[in-house]
């Protein structure tokens, strides 16, 4: 499938990034006219992807973290969120809900709010490469 | 952040946005009052808070621990009726009186 409109977006792995990432994304979508709803589900789902890739993909040290953005007919959106990290082991634990490697402060649900947030997720890692998250939704818009 | 401190209530009123970023500074000035006051309960007013990610239901469980541990109880009051969703995932409602916003 082609897409009728795309943006890209690359931004350095610091956390004062993470609201300039999903409010980015959220303003590009924005064209399709989602409801308010929508556009808090996946301002949602991106700021978990984008700190993941943070927090466990770069361990809080410096990298790139690229987006990009696919709009497809009839109002359908691919996420892409990239990143050059320590990738994932095991994906199957790491998107469980409430795993965490973090402890405390860290509540173990990115995974779970982004499947629960949009309609599809994917996750695609390789150990000492990087991860690359595709989050996908169908915009259904105020009609 | 403002807070308020009486008959045992720590309440903490939070305002903005709640993602893994903010959290850090949030937490900080929380767990400071709550070492400084120790109060039987701690309400954390979500009333405030313009958007949350996981870090906001992160924040809940760091506080109950810590809240906990010093025999208190956590209570979350005034969640923003968009922002239940993740509430209501995370099952964090088994962790204290925990109430969404009245529209």
């Amino acid at each position: 499938m082609k897409a009728i409109n795309t943006m890209k977006l690359e931004i350095e792995s610091r956390s004062v990034n993470e609201s300039f990432a999903r409010v980015a994304v959220a303003a590009f979508v924005s064209q399709l006219d989602p409801t308010i709803e929508e556009l808090g589900d996946i301002k949602t789902a991106v700021s978990e992807a984008v700190t993941n890739s943070i927090v466990h993909g770069y361990k809080e040290m410096k990298g790139k973290i690229y987006i990009t953005v696919f709009i497809y007919e009839n109002a359908q959106i691919r996420i892409k969120i990239r990143d050059k990290g320590c990738g994932i082991e095991n994906i199957e634990e790491a998107m469980q809900p409430l795993f965490t490697t973090m402890g405390g402060e860290r509540a173990g649900l990115g995974f779970a709010v982004m499947q629960s947030f949009t309609d599809r997720v994917k996750v695609i890692s390789t150990v000492g490469k990087g991860t690359t998250v595709t989050l996908e939704k169908k915009i259904n818009g105020r009609f | 952040m403002v807070f308020d401190y009486s008959d045992n209530v720590l309440t903490a009123f939070i305002d903005g946005e709640i993602d893994h970023h903010t959290a850090t500074a949030i937490r900080e000035a929380i767990d400071e009052r709550i070492l400084k006051d120790k109060p039987c309960v701690l309400r954390l007013d979500y009333g405030g808070v313009t958007f949350m990610d996981s870090s906001g239901i992160g924040l809940i469980m760091g506080r109950y621990k810590l809240i906990t541990s010093c025999s208190g109880k956590i209570e979350v009051t005034n969640i923003p009726r968009n922002m239940a969703k993740v509430v209501k995932l995370s099952g964090v409602e088994k962790l204290g009186r925990i109430t969404i916003k009245e529209n």
